[in-house]
This record gives structure tokens, sequence and C-alpha cells, in this order.
């Protein structure tokens, strides 16, 4: 087993307020591990400190072995410059939950921008690696479309098929369908099923419930910056042991 | 009103106006170009997460636009030399055209920039390109074609203020209406002439940039 993600005592502060409060967690190559938790529990925050879009107080990150943001220098603790950070999170895809599409470009054009200016791939290779990612998410007929011209659920696959083309080692999904009408949550859905059907090493923090229990080989769950319960999907819906999972579940839909 | 119009002699000139009017028109271009340039910069840099980069764009925004333009001009073609800055009329009035143009663009730039939705950048470097990289690709791309409406008011309102070169004797339209008017003595005519001159030109170039506008924008 390769490791893929390791978290170690990770803290973060937005001014007063700690809203990571010391995270372990560790990843193996194909894990597909689910963050739940009330909002404001820290689920995104983890997310966004592991792609690099937040900074961190204390503790490591680690990708496929490789510390990740920062670098110590005897006692002092550095941001390493900003092309490692750049690489570093090209090491990890990730998808939002309002999309981001950039929206001066095509479906296609979205998906090939980091392949052709992150990857330096010639054109003729971006354009087919592209495609077939498109395809795979269903949204090979739609390629020449903006994102203004597609509904939120196209958008949102048009959005993984961008980051998954980068082949990074670990996805990161936020709240990829919360943003999304009920009725376009289960195309999205699918699409990550799939991938994690195929093996891809994902991250995920989500408000489905049904969707955590049916596609994670572990469940987190967060409270107020901790993790508070962790383990088997089957354990952690069937079997909650702390009395704040149990309320949470009971509060949840599913 | 008992005035017999001519036209003639006001006619007889319409290669000076003509050229007049291409000078002009060259300037704004030129200046419009330079000064998109700077206001991008100015723009970045009143956003800029460093106090002294954010205090320097926000004094020269607001000297430049506190500053009436004709003072601009006369500064720079008759103050500077004697700083030791010569510059050749022409030069001298596209600097300050494009000085000005550059603090006014700024104000539009940031505002553009402002309205982007963060997610924006975030995507971005998250599929690993630098900020510079983010800013050339996505950023400015999809700020410019939102702000293409003002910046298309910009540029009109520069080419009229073209018309200020005449004071330091830039051969453009006014120049020449000018010259024309005190060799006829068609106070009238000429003036008449000039004006309908800059109406139509501007009608066209509205024209224009609305339909560049329509081409570039964003399909939704």
């Amino acid at each position: 087993m390769t490791q893929v993600l390791k978290i170690t005592d990770l803290h973060k502060r937005f001014g007063d307020l700690e809203v990571l409060k010391g995270i372990d967690l560790t990843m193996q190559k194909g894990d597909v591990v689910s963050l739940i938790g009330s909002s404001g529990s820290g689920k995104t925050t983890v997310l966004r400190c592991i792609n690099l879009l937040e900074d961190f107080e204390r503790g490591t990150v680690e990708i496929a072995g490789e510390a990740i943001g920062y670098r110590h220098d005897g006692r002092k603790r550095r941001r390493l410059p900003e092309r490692q950070i750049a690489r570093q999170r090209a090491m990890t895809g990730m998808t939002f939950q309002q999309f981001n599409l950039f929206p001066h470009m095509t479906a296609l054009g979205n998906v090939m921008l980091g392949l052709l200016k992150t990857q330096k791939k010639p054109k003729e290779e971006a354009r087919s690696i592209a495609e077939s990612w498109l395809e795979r998410v269903g949204m090979a007929s739609r390629k020449d479309h903006y994102p203004g011209q597609l509904s939120g659920g196209q958008q949102q696959r048009v959005a993984i098929a961008r980051a998954i083309a980068m082949n990074p080692q670990l996805m990161l999904f936020d709240e990829v369908t919360s943003a999304l009408d009920p009725e376009l949550v289960t195309e999205v859905l699918a699409v990550v099923r799939d991938l994690a059907a195929d093996g891809m090493t994902m991250l995920i923090v989500t408000h489905e419930m049904r969707f955590a229990r049916d596609v994670s080989s572990r469940v987190v769950f967060m409270h107020e910056g901790r993790i508070h319960e962790e383990g088997p999907p089957d354990e952690l819906f069937g079997a909650p042991k702390t009395e704040r999972l149990q309320g949470f579940l009971a509060r949840s839909e599913f | 009103m008992d005035y017999d119009f001519n036209f003639a002699v006001v006619w007889r000139n319409w290669d000076l106006l003509a050229q007049g009017l291409g000078l002009g028109l060259s300037l704004a271009v030129l200046s419009i170009a330079i000064g998109t340039g700077i206001g991008l910069i100015a723009a970045f840099g009143m956003l800029s997460k460093l106090r002294p980069v954010r205090w320097i764009a926000l004094a020269y925004v607001s000297a430049i636009r506190n500053t009436p333009i004709l003072v601009l001009i006369l500064f720079t073609y008759f103050a500077l030399p004697q700083m030791g800055v010569r510059l050749e009329k022409i030069p001298s009035f596209i600097f300050t055209l494009s000085i000005y143009a550059g603090a006014y663009l700024a104000e539009v730039f940031r505002g553009g920039l402002v309205a982007l939705p963060l997610g924006l950048r975030e995507a971005g470097l998250a599929i690993g390109l630098t900020e510079f990289r983010t800013k050339i690709y996505i950023i400015i791309p999809v700020m410019m074609r939102n702000v293409l409406p003002s910046l298309s008011n910009n540029f009109i309102s520069l080419f009229k203020d073209t018309s200020l070169a005449a004071v330091i004797a830039v051969p453009e339209l006014t120049y020449y209406a000018r010259k024309i008017n005190v060799e006829s003595f068609r106070v009238i005519e000429t003036w008449m002439v000039a004006s309908l001159i800059y109406v139509a030109a501007c009608y066209i170039i509205a024209s224009l940039l609305r339909r560049l506008e329509a081409r570039l924008a964003i399909p939704r």
C-alpha cells in the first residue's frame, strides 16, 4: 500500500477563531474518505489546507511523502516559493461547490488549460486527454459549449474532468452537489461513484449521507475542528459510538 | 440673423481636416493601449496585499484624476523640460494622455476585478497555475470582457480629449480647424464642420465598439 496523504496535527485559525484544532488523517492509494459534520466543523478547511488555498499555522501535510506548503530551516518554518506551491497544488485535483469554471472558455478549453500551461503538453495531446475525460463524465457532446450554456450538473461534471485530467494523486471534492438542484445531484454523484470504482484516491466533503455511505471506504465525522469519530461507513452510520454523531445523523436527511 | 453661409472655404481644406482626424484617432488608440497597460498595473497595485504598493497606486490614481487634463498637458510640455525631461509635442501629448487614461482605467479595472467571483482565482491555482499565470489566462481576460462597455466609453472620451492637443500645436483636427478659422474668417462654418466631424467619428467608433463587444461577449 502506498501512502497518498498524511496529515499530522493540523491547526488552522482565522484570526481568533481556531477552526482546526489538530487533525490527523492518513489515506492509502485507492481510499475513498468522506468528511461529514455540521457546517463550521472544519471539513472544507481541511481540503483547502491540503490544496494550499489556506495557510496553516501548525502541523504537516504530506502528499506522496512530500511535505506540502512549508519547509523548516532549523526552527523556522517558511512558506515555499510560489512555483513550488503551484507544483504541489497540481498533485491534488480540486472541485468546488460553485464549480468555478472559467467562463470565457469552452468546456474543452477549461479542461485543456492546465494540461497546456501547467503540464506543458502539446496541444494535440492535451486535446485528446481532455476529450477522453469529457467523454468519461458524459460531456463529450457539450465540449464546445461555454459554462454559461450548461446546467449546474453539467458544469460540475466539466469541473471534475478539469481536475482529474491533470492526473492528480488525490482528488478533493468540496460539496460537489450543494449548489445543485435536486434533480441534478444524481448525475454528478454517478460520476464521482464511477471514479471511486476505478480506484481513484478521493477525499470528499459532503452532506449527502446516503452517498457517503455507499461510496466511501472510510467516513470521518468532524466536530468543532476535531475528528470526533471515524471508521468504515457501515459502523459509523449503523452503530455510531458518540452521542454527537448520533445526534448529527438523526438530524441529517437520508 | 442675416448671414450668408459659405462652407466652400472650409471644405477646400478637407485634406487638412482628414489628416487632423487621422492623427487624433491615432493619438487616442495609442493612449488607450498604453493606458490599459498602466491601468492594469495600477489596478492590481491598488488591490495588493503590500501597503506601500497600494499606497503608490492610490497616489498615482488620485493625483492624476484630480488634475484637469489641460493642466497635465501643459505641465508635461512646458514644465517637464525645465526639470530635464524634454519630449517632442506628439510624444509629450501621448505620454500625458496615456497617464491620464491609465488613472481612469485603473478604477474601471479595479471595479472589474473586485466584482469577479473569488473562486475563479482559486480554480486557476488549483490546476497548478501560478498567481501570475492565473491573472494572465483567467482573471484579466474575464475582467476585460466584463468592463468592455466602460472601456469603449473611455476610448470615446479620450478621442474627444485629443482636441486639447491643439494647445501645444499638435496638428490634429481642432488645430487645423483653428487654422482654417483664422485664415478664412468663417467662424461659424469652421466650427460647425469640426463639430460635425467629431460627432460623426464618435458615432461610428461607438457602433464599431458595440459590434466588438458583442463578438467578444462570453456566450451564455
